[in-house]
């Protein structure tokens, strides 16, 4: 799988920042460079935002990519609403796209609409589901329950994400349009996070990618901006096709009141996602009956390729709803016609956390990793490359480092190899142990 | 191949934190790639068993067993014991305070729970001096 999420080798210095903050632990130092284990990657995009040296980054597609296509339709993402100041009409941004390279305009929250009434049609019509049924929106969760929550892929709700389904009917609508090929035509969202853009063109649940290609919100952001300026009391082409409901998506809880069920919980931060996921596989959470899971705070505004910060650009969605109408999309679709949104496949497990295949040989090495364990210092300073003592003494055991990693382990070492408890006396500061504080000092 | 022995804290008084062991045991459960089920049915029991001990028993410990064939749970403590097993295993029998009811526990579904999720349960009690609850669940 390719990520988007990537490192920038020169500017990365080697500190430990990123590796703690991780919350798959797939970030290890090695020879003073971060370095991301590509499997565990959810592309959430933390570590894009903790990184102090700018050294983590995303890599969306460049704007040149639209001149390989005869006719390009822009999806911009709910969440690009939320990022202009004074701005009160939605069309004002969507004339911008138009001005900057595109053809024309799909509103993401359009589709959203036909997401969500499809979704509370499934409802009334008693369509059997495993429940509670799990928002398929965010693609970082979807790979994350796909590595550590197995049992809750059936509780997943089994429908694409509203920029694929765009995606689909934009470049059908295009065709119809214009009389190009399909393949003639290029579809691109605009997007908030790394996650969004690795699942253009690695999507969960499709046979085959449905887009051209993503780019990020900030990348575009100063070139859409020059050119919504240019377009003041100018007439515009009246785009904007959606209502309350689908701009909603754009932040936590826009999902779930757009369903307009009222047992559902709403969570938005990667760990509170996590927390809740443990929750719902213990059954702790019976009476809810959907589960919306942002990985970043406040939802899709709070995405680390964003330019504002995600409580203003919410404050803004909701004052640009208020002149919108509830809803302006119904999903009108007939019979076989209906599986426009439904995934190709069910969501497979991937067991990225299993030490072995064969049982007997994962045990020998959990109990391998426990001694190991027991025998670290429990600081998590980091100075291994490792995140905790615990996923360093699970890449010892796994062969990806080695036990003198540690600079205890090699302290200890040393002072074995010395013949002596003095060498090496000097430890820096949080690691020293306590001493009495000498006669006299306190009066 | 020798079973591995995982032991875990559970701290007293503390009912929101209470469910860590049974969080930690999960995780090293899966890098096991044990059938999702049983494992589910483990932290289920062993999360219940977390909640009693810190509602009646000021915390105590929880010792997991991994063997190729069953997983074995004991959770240890030094409370003040149960009087009267068979009424403790009713369903909806409940001793616990007004702060844990007012948190939603005590509903007297954790014995029961723990009974009907795991494969086998013993209860091994002493008034005065604690009590250990064994679970067993085969694999």
């Amino acid at each position: 799988m390719k990520h988007s999420v990537v490192l920038e080798y020169k500017r990365c210095r080697g500190c430990t920042t990123c590796i703690k903050s991780c919350p798959t632990e797939a970030i290890r130092v090695r020879n003073g460079k971060a370095a991301i284990l590509n499997a565990r990657c959810i592309d959430c995009g933390v570590c894009i935002q903790v990184c102090p040296h700018k050294a983590i980054k995303s890599i969306s597609d460049p704007l040149d990519m639209l001149k390989k296509f005869r006719y390009c339709v822009a999806l911009p993402e709910p969440a690009l609403y939320g990022q202009f100041h004074n701005m009160d009409d939605i069309d004002i941004i969507l004339n911008g796209l138009l001005e900057i390279g595109f053809h024309d305009v799909y509103e993401v929250s359009k589709a959203a609409e036909l997401v969500s009434d499809y979704q509370r049609q499934c409802i009334t019509g008693g369509v059997d589901r495993v429940m509670p049924q799990i928002s398929s929106a965010c693609p970082t969760v979807l790979r994350l329950i796909r590595m550590r929550f197995p049992k809750l892929i059936p509780n997943i709700a089994p429908v694409i994400t509203p920029v694929e389904l765009a995606a689909i009917l934009a470049r059908r609508e295009a065709v119809e349009k214009t009389g190009l090929k399909p393949e003639e035509i290029g579809v691109f969202s605009i997007v908030p996070c790394s996650s969004k853009v690795t699942a253009a063109l690695t999507p969960d649940g499709l046979n085959h990618p449905v887009l051209d290609g993503a780019f990020a919100i900030r990348d575009i952001y100063l070139r859409l901006l020059s050119a919504m300026k240019k377009l003041r009391g100018q007439e515009l082409r009246p785009l904007s096709s959606s209502g309350i409901m689908g701009v909603g998506w754009a932040y936590c809880g826009g999902e779930s009141a757009a369903r307009m069920g009222e047992r559902y919980v709403a969570v938005d931060g990667i760990s509170n996602v996590i927390r809740m996921l443990e929750e719902i596989e213990d059954g702790r959470l019976p009476e809810a009956d959907f589960i919306e899971l942002n990985a970043c705070v406040q939802g899709c505004v709070g995405g680390c390729l964003t330019v504002e910060n995600p409580y203003g650009a919410r404050m803004r969605i909701k004052k640009l709803m208020k002149g919108l109408p509830v809803s302006r999309n119904r999903f009108t679709f007939k019979g076989k016609d209906r599986d426009v949104v439904k995934f190709d496949y069910e969501l497979q497990y991937v067991p990225v956390f299993v030490l072995d295949q064969d049982r007997a040989a994962a045990m020998d090495k959990l109990a391998k990793i426990e001694a190991l364990e027991q025998q670290l210092p429990g600081l998590h300073c980091g100075s291994c490359g490792a995140p905790s003592c615990r996923a360093f003494a699970e890449d010892v055991v796994l062969g990806r480092a080695s036990e003198e990693d540690c600079i205890f382990k090699m302290r200890e070492r040393m002072q074995y190899m010395a013949g002596s408890s003095d060498a090496d006396e000097y430890l820096p500061a949080p690691f020293r142990r306590k001493r009495e504080p000498p006669h006299g000092h306190r009066k | 191949m020798e079973p591995i022995k995982l032991t875990y804290h559970v701290e007293g008084g503390d009912l929101i934190g209470a469910g860590e062991a049974s969080s930690k045991m999960k995780m090293a459960l899966k890098k096991l790639d044990l059938p999702q089920e049983t494992i589910r049915r483990a932290a289920i029991c062993m999360y219940e068993g977390e909640i009693n001990m810190v509602i009646h028993a000021d915390g105590g410990r929880a010792e997991v067993e991994i063997a190729m064939d069953h997983i074995t749970i004991r959770m240890i403590d030094s409370g003040p014991g149960i009087p009267d097993v068979d009424q403790a295993m009713e369903e909806g029998f409940s001793t616990a305070g007004e702060i844990a009811r007012d948190l939603g526990f005590g509903a007297g579904m954790g014995l029961p729970n723990m009974k009907r999720y795991s494969d086998e349960m013993k209860i091994d009690t002493t008034l005065g001096v604690g009590t250990t609850v064994t679970m067993r669940f085969n694999l």
